[in-house]
């Protein structure tokens, strides 16, 4: 056996024990023997929840995450209250005072920042203490001295007005102090807002009693010794009795300088996140990653990850790439979002800005190349999930903006804010869940959004609660939500984002599900995933797909829609929805004698026969003597057309004719999700052509214009105009080359109207319609290939795959399965 | 898969294991009950109760992966050796222990454990 490895992290901060957790937690072929040191006299707690121990909102007990036995049960051996004083890296040893000294294989240094201390007369004693009366504002020990100090004081200031700051004055003032806030600069927290929103936020603090004193320069404390008021460069002076100083952090490098590690503002670090010794590695407060240092924790909590995977083997070439940086915070009550750059750039930026000052308003935008590139939103936390959504992903924002400010719900007005939902509310309508339930998950221990879905099933049903899911939750997680490196892969069983997974199965020539899984997947078959891999295959493969019909739903075993008493459904095609006596006649035969329960005309200008019993299917097909409809299938499903010029008195164009042209040649074509399609022979849009994931629609002059990206379902949006053509036959034409680029490059269950979101019109355009990237031809011929291998599934009727394709019970004595008796039994 | 003890039941005959398509389950009838038989692409085999107990979903047509069995309906998945639940708190499905023999035919060893 190999020997263990030993760990060694100076830090017990919020990085540091992150990074613990997420080593203990990945243990496995890599067993490392894990000791910290934590300058700090206790387990671990969440920084961030200080200002609510000053303010009295949480008990010095609510903000521990591992207390010390945590470390006990988890082998992890803490030395709390142990600073380390010296790294000696020729004899990998760390040496804590007295006695203490570990030897280490690798070092982790997660030392944080210390507060910045000003050069101001009378600040510090003699000795280099702070004033008595004067405080920083960083750890558990500094709240607690500043609670007792408070008691027999009446007025506090706090020096500087940034986010550590303003923190500290709402805590003062919850004290029931008099409270001042004595800032350099001419506005409040300029780091993250521009002036404006400074301005805002000053109104509203005002209003709650702060006193400010902007572009205000401390030069001396005042008092003996003892803290007795504040005097500013300008030569006025402040009467005070308590001081906060919160001036800005320095990266804590104390350490690894003296120890030889390259320095710059932090220590610094490769992609790696090792320091220039390999057997070093710095995270959190104290790094510096190109050029970049960090002061939240969100780019902390990937670093930990990161080092994390590395060390523990799952993913020894796993990198840390920087971090966009988006927060959400509260400040003094308010609700802020910060994300990306903060000024427009005047020769690239278009802004988009609202402002409501006496209501603690203000949204701005900064959309650069039709992308959010930057964004502040004050005192409106619903906007705010979308708004992060498009950030991180880059999608391209909607023509009009004004709906990412002012979102409406469908029927009604505002959205509500998500603190104003009561918690019995049910937040998702498929799966009856309700908020409370939600932030239950999340004080059960779920870290990702993915995890709260999957305990609670919220989202995911029709999805079209997922925006307010993932609101509830950020708000219940305070921020401390991980991003779930599943949400990129394509689908969940195998690691690889879509073009990597294309590229492996490419290059390994792998040409069905069980071989993706045994050669992508460590041999684990993972049921949730087979559909999507199947469908993969075989857009790429076509012909030389190894089905596997295990792989697929049962949906599409069977070639019907299964039903909720596990019958089935039959929706013939029928072109364009246009029909014929002699078709209805076959139809109302079926009908007559399988006895079929229902009859229906579907949303899809078609007919639906409900209530078959699986092993009618083949039986039915036979005697209809007409194609599947795929009312089943992530594909092609239909083209709704209305009269056009055939009968309509306005019709321009005949929108029959190319409809029926449509759904003939693209019939059953798989794609990552459904398609349904419309022509209109005028622009009143009687097929609502407009809202389908691909529409034409007849203008004067016998021209079309081509929509895409359209989805009146479980979303409504109207289609992007992709393009304006002449003809039936260019219709066709880039219909086709959109659906193959849609196939190729479309998520598993993305609908076009989310892939047009992501990718954006233009570019859909640049390729489909310019042939950007010279792949028009590559695209033309692979649908073409697709067109051409299209079978039509009911003919499995005379030849099914298995004996018991369309059988339920098997073996000896094998009858159908009595489906009303059992039915009950489940009852 | 399951004691040896309960292998020694001679237990019911099914018929050829080949009945049940690769990667998919069937319903057989056994007695007055009805039981689902999964063949695992790693050539083993499960039986379980057939309905879902959320709301009767067809277990036999559901995904099977990882020993686990995906309802067609909402998704609940079960693990096909415990019966329990994975990932939510439905109640666990029944679940029986089967064979193959030397001939290649199915047997379910439940002899005395359907009859009721
Ligand atoms: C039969 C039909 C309703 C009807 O009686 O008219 C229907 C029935 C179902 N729809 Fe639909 N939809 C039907 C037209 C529509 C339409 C209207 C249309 O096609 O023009 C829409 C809105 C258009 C769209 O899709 O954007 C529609 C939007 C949905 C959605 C929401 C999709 C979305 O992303 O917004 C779902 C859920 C899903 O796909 O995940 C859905 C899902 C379903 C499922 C498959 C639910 C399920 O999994 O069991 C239903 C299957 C019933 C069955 O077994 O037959 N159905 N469904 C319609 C069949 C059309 C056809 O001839 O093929
Ligand atoms: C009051 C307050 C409110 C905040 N609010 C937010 C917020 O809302 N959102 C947000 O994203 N961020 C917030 N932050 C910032 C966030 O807390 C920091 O980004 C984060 O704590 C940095 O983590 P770290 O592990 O790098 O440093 P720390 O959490 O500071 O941990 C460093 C640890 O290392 C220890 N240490 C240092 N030197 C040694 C040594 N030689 N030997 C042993 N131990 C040593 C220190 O004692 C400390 O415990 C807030 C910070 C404060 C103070
Ligand atoms: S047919 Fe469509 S709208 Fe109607 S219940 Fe089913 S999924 Fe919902
Ligand atoms: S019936 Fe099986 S999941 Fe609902």
């Amino acid at each position: 056996m190999k020997q263990t490895p030993r760990v060694v992290v100076i830090g017990n901060g919020m990085a540091g024990a992150r990074f613990v957790e997420e080593l203990v937690r990945r243990r496995g072929e890599v067993q490392p023997d894990v000791v910290m040191f934590g300058d700090e006299p206790y387990g671990n707690y969440n920084r961030i929840l200080l200002s609510g121990v000053l303010a009295g909102t949480h008990q010095p007990e609510d903000v521990f995450l591992n207390p010390l036995a945590w470390y006990h049960e988890h082998d992890v051996t803490l030395h709390a209250g142990a600073r380390v004083t010296r790294i000696d890296r020729e004899a990998r040893r760390v040496y804590a005072g007295g006695d203490l000294s570990v030897p280490y294989d690798q070092l982790i240094i997660a030392t944080g920042s210390v507060p910045f201390i000003p050069p101001i007369d009378g600040l510090r004693g003699p000795s280099g203490a702070l004033a008595d009366g004067a405080f920083v504002f960083r750890t558990l020990d500094d709240c607690h001295e500043i609670v007792r100090h408070a008691k027999q004081s009446r007025r506090a200031a706090v020096i500087g007005g940034g986010l550590l700051g303003l923190e500290a004055a709402r805590g003062l003032l919850e004290l029931g102090l008099d409270v001042h806030v004595v800032h350099l600069m001419p506005h409040l927290m300029d780091v993250q807002l521009d002036r404006p929103a400074g301005r805002v936020l000053e109104l509203a603090l005002t209003q709650m009693g702060v006193h400010l004193h902007l572009e205000k320069a401390t030069s001396g404390v005042l008092g003996d010794g003892r803290v007795a008021g504040l005097r500013f460069s300008d030569g006025s002076t402040l009467d005070c009795d308590l001081v906060v100083v919160a001036a800005g952090i320095r990266p804590n490098v104390a350490l690894a300088a003296q120890a030889g590690l390259d320095v710059g503002r932090g220590v610094i670090v490769g992609d790696d996140l090792a320091t220039s010794d390999p057997h070093v590695f710095a995270i959190g407060e104290c790094s510096e990653h190109r050029g970049q240092t960090y002061g939240l924790v969100a780019p902390l909590w990937e670093q930990a990850r990161v080092l994390a995977e590395r060390l523990a083997g799952v993913s020894p070439d796993a990198t840390y790439e920087g971090s966009r940086v988006s927060t959400k915070l509260k400040v003094m009550e308010v609700d802020l979002a910060v994300m990306g750059v903060k000024e427009a750039d005047p020769d690239l930026d278009e802004v988009v800005t609202y402002a409501e000052p006496s209501r603690g308003l203000y949204k701005k935008l900064i959309v650069r190349d039709g992308r959010l590139a930057g964004a502040i939103v004050m005192g409106d936390g619903t906007i705010v999930p979308t708004l992060l959504q498009a950030f991180d992903r880059g999608t391209t924002l909607p023509d009009d903006r004004s709906q990412l400010l002012f979102p409406r719900t469908a029927g009604d007005g505002q959205a509500p804010s998500v603190q104003s939902i009561a918690a019995a509310t049910q937040v998702c309508n498929c799966n009856g869940v309700t908020k409370q339930q939600l932030v239950d998950a999340v004080r059960n221990g779920c870290r990702t959004l993915k995890a709260v879905c999957s305990a609670t099933r919220a989202a995911t049903g029709c999805g079209s609660c997922a925006t307010l899911v993932q609101a509830v939750v950020e708000d219940a997680a305070g921020g401390s939500l991980d991003v779930d490196p599943a949400a990129h892969y394509y689908v969940p069983g195998v690691p690889m984002a879509k073009t990597e997974l294309v590229a492996a199965i490419r290059e390994h020539e792998l040409r069905s599900v069980s071989a993706v899984f045994t050669a992508l997947a460590g041999g684990r078959e993972d049921a949730g995933s087979k559909p999507g891999l199947a469908s993969l295959l075989k857009s790429m493969w076509g012909a030389a797909y190894e089905d596997e019909r295990d792989a697929r739903y049962i949906n599409d075993r069977v070639h019907a829609n299964i039903q909720k008493d596990r019958t089935f459904s039959v929706v013939p095609r029928i072109y364009g929805g246009v029909t014929s006596a002699a078709e209805l006649r076959r139809i109302a035969d079926v009908a007559d004698k399988y006895q079929v329960p229902m009859v229906k005309i579907t949303g899809g200008q078609r007919i639906d026969l409900l209530g078959i019993r699986k092993e009618q299917l083949p039986h039915v097909w036979k005697d209809l003597g007409m194609p599947s409809g795929h009312a089943y299938t992530k594909g092609f499903r239909t083209c709704k057309t209305c009269v056009g010029t055939e009968f309509c008195r306005y019709g321009v164009g005949d929108s029959t004719g190319l409809g029926v042209a449509i759904e003939r040649r693209f019939q059953g074509i798989e794609a990552p999700a459904k398609l349904k399609l419309a022509t209109a022979g005028c622009p009143r849009n009687c097929s609502e052509a407009t809202t389908k994931d691909i529409g034409a629609v007849a203008i004067e002059g016998g021209r079309w214009e081509i929509y895409v990206g359209g989805a009146a379902g479980s979303r409504v949006r109207k289609g992007d105009l992709l393009v304006t053509v002449d003809t039936h036959d260019e219709v066709m034409r880039l219909t086709g080359r959109f659906m193959q680029y849609y196939r190729e490059h479309g998520r598993y269950l993305e609908r076009t109207y989310d892939f047009v979101e992501r990718l954006g019109l233009d570019h859909v355009r640049a390729v489909v319609v310019d042939d950007a990237e010279g792949i028009a031809a590559d695209l033309d011929r692979a649908m073409q290939e697709s067109v051409d291998a299209y079978v039509d599934p009911w003919l499995e009727a005379d030849t099914p795959v298995h004996p018991a394709q369309f059988v339920d019970v098997v073996g000896a004595g094998a009858g159908p399965a009595p489906i009303a008796t059992t039915m009950e039994a489940v009852r | 898969m399951s004691e040896p003890s309960v292998l020694d039941v001679p237990g019911i005959g099914l018929g050829p294991a080949s009945q049940v398509p690769v990667g998919e389950g069937r319903l057989f009838e056994v007695g007055s009950r009805t039981v689902a038989v999964f063949r695992l692409r790693d050539g083993g085999f499960r039986a379980t109760d057939p309905w879902c107990p959320h709301r009767g979903g067809p277990l036999a047509d559901g995904l099977v992966g990882a020993g686990t069995v995906t309802c067609p309906f909402h998704g609940y998945r079960f693990d096909l050796s415990s019966g329990c639940a994975v990932g939510h708190d439905c109640p666990p499905i029944a679940t029986y222990p089967v064979s193959l023999d030397a001939a290649g035919e199915l047997r379910l060893h439940v002899e005395g454990v359907l009859r009721d």
